[in-house]
């Protein structure tokens, strides 16, 4: 297969899995939006008024980005996981497996329906976010630079997921239980130079929390760690993420026997 | 000239131990109809997910027009198109687009893969379902559509593993059909079935394998000339209270107006016809017992008659 069937091929997947989403955007679109609306309410208009400013802004305003980008992680994890995890179920991952499509076209087809659905979901959160606070943007290129590293990184982190996934309780398991806490510890809701030393400390493990305060950056022009630190340690992951990915699909854990 | 399919001394066993194939080797020639046959578990499906690496071999050789699949992925690949056994498309996903999906993942652009998908969907009379949800569709469409997809990329080499389990049988004979004029076509194709009548009528070579063995790799020709005896269902006019006694022939009584004959290959039956109205029997009707086909397969893999073909 040449550079051109190649692409056509991506094209193939990435499409199918564009439309997969699309498709059932009540189940998948929607709920995002409602939920993070419903944020907006509670934390922002609600509760923020009682915490005053946020590292010198209006606490809706400190809690947008964040909330922005938690939805685009769940979002392009959810996509991948569930659409890669389906598609071993019914066995119509069968389809690319005898195909002369390589490893990396099928991986980066899946990446681009989680990009796009998060996105989709980040751009209509956006949007809600308008109705609550006006629009600041402080740098555009780190905006969407950093949302679309995070989407790849989760996208990427769905289908390893999704490989290892033998039931429709193992898709769940990893959101539950370490993606949500993660979100929610990783600075959307305050600035980590509020915490203790320690607990300060131990934050800086969290990955999440360098694309969240990147992402803030763009929108604020403040965040809590450096740009380079952020955008390192984004691409880092995406590599690693990127190489095991790949190993996996070469290697059929969890496809072919 | 290259085979369409080169297997050699091919091994497969799976984590857990169990042996699946052990040392199977044939050919199938380009434009062959080849049969695969074998009870279940005999490792037919093995063969067919290693070559479509869908399962990785243990050891042994496999060539796809002159490439292995595993070296040579990119090739091989798109010379193969399979119907699996098991409906293994997106049931949530519309009947064009499982098709025109397919095409765009050997690299065919878009457009000529949705005019490829209604030729397909066309021939397998599809199109009219086209906009339909793949899982609002019948048993035997679902099946059509699996035949439809494998041939969006119009493959040299089409395998197709019991591709009419459970359907009619009207929509059976269509699609014999259909599988007869893409051959004819110069397409090879590879059948496994547990229909043997459908072996019979449509491979001109077949190859048994049981217990993950090679036991037979001839012509169906061949392999039917094998058989040394056949029993026909005689229908006659006039009830019979006990079997006519018939020299050369054994003949018994299945019901008043039924008679059951065995008949040695190369026995003329209209001798069976003389001796049996001279004794004033007049036969309406006849037909054969069993399946030929089926007779020698049971005698093969049940009664002993297994015998391995050198690899």
């Amino acid at each position: 297969m040449n550079t051109h069937g190649k692409l056509i091929a991506l094209q193939a997947i990435a499409t199918k899995e564009i439309r997969r989403f699309m498709r059932i955007w009540v189940q998948t679109v929607l709920p995002p939006v409602i939920t993070t609306a419903l944020y907006f309410i509670i934390f922002g208009n609600l509760i923020g008024p009682r915490i005053g400013s946020m590292e010198g802004h209006r606490y809706m305003e400190f809690i947008i980005p964040g909330l922005i980008m938690m939805a685009v992680i769940t979002n392009s994890y959810a996509n991948v996981v569930s659409s890669f995890y389906g598609s071993k179920f019914q066995r119509h991952i069968e389809e690319m497996l005898i195909s002369p499509v390589p490893n990396y076209v099928i991986l980066l087809g899946y990446i681009a329906g989680g990009v796009a659905r998060g996105l989709t979901v980040g751009t209509a959160v956006t949007l809600v976010s308008l109705a609550f606070n006006p629009l600041h943007i402080h740098n555009l290129p780190v905006i969407i630079s950093m949302v679309v590293l995070t989407s790849i990184l989760f996208s990427l982190a769905g289908l390893i997921n999704g490989v290892y996934a033998n039931s429709f309780d193992d898709i769940s398991i990893i959101p539950t239980f370490v993606l949500t806490p993660l979100t929610y510890l990783g600075g959307i809701f305050y600035s980590i130079s509020l915490l203790p030393d320690f607990w300060h400390s131990v934050s800086l493990v969290n990955p999440i929390l360098y694309m969240v305060n990147a992402f803030r950056y763009g929108f604020l022009g403040i965040s809590d760690i450096s740009l380079t630190t952020s955008y390192a340690i984004s691409i880092g992951f995406i590599v690693v993420l990127y190489v095991f990915s790949l190993y996996l699909l070469r290697t059929g854990k969890g496809i072919r026997t | 000239m290259t085979p369409a399919l080169s297997i050699r001394d091919l091994k497969k066993t799976y984590q857990g131990g169990h042996v699946a194939l052990k040392g199977v080797s044939f050919d199938v020639a380009p434009g062959d109809f080849f049969g695969l046959l074998g009870p279940n578990g005999a490792g037919k499906t093995t063969i067919i997910g290693i070559i479509t690496s869908l399962v990785n071999r243990s050891s042994g050789a496999v060539s796809i027009f002159g490439h292995d699949p595993a070296l040579e992925p990119s090739v091989a690949k798109a010379y193969l198109g399979l119907v699996p056994q098991e409906f293994n498309f997106n049931m949530f996903e519309p009947v064009e687009e499982v098709v025109s999906n397919q095409a765009g993942y050997y690299g065919i652009p878009r457009d000529e893969a949705r005019r490829r998908a209604e030729l397909c969907l066309k021939q397998l009379d599809l199109w009219d379902k086209r906009r339909m949800m793949s899982r609002n569709l019948s048993g035997g469409m679902k099946r059509r559509l699996m035949i439809a997809r494998a041939l969006a990329h119009q493959p040299r080499l089409l395998i197709l593993d019991e591709p009419t389990a459970g359907v009619d049988i009207e929509i059976r004979r269509s699609m014999w059909k259909f599988l007869r004029e893409i051959n004819d076509a110069g397409t090879t194709i590879i059948l496994t079935t547990h229909y043997l009548e459908e072996a019979e009528s449509l491979c001109r070579n077949i190859a048994i394998i049981d217990e993950g063995e090679l036991i037979r790799n001839t012509s169906t020709r061949q392999l039917l000339n094998t058989l040394h005896m056949e029993t026909f269902i005689l229908d006659i006019e006039t009830p019979l209270e006990a079997a006519p006694g018939v020299e050369r022939y054994t003949v018994r009584l299945v019901d008043p107006n039924t008679l059951e004959a065995e008949i040695c290959r190369g026995e003329s039956i209209n001798d069976l016809f003389n001796e049996l109205s001279g004794r004033g029997v007049r036969v309406l009707s006849m037909r054969n017992k069993t399946n030929r086909l089926e007779e020698l397969f049971m005698n093969l893999v049940e009664n002993g008659g297994r015998q391995k073909v050198p690899a």
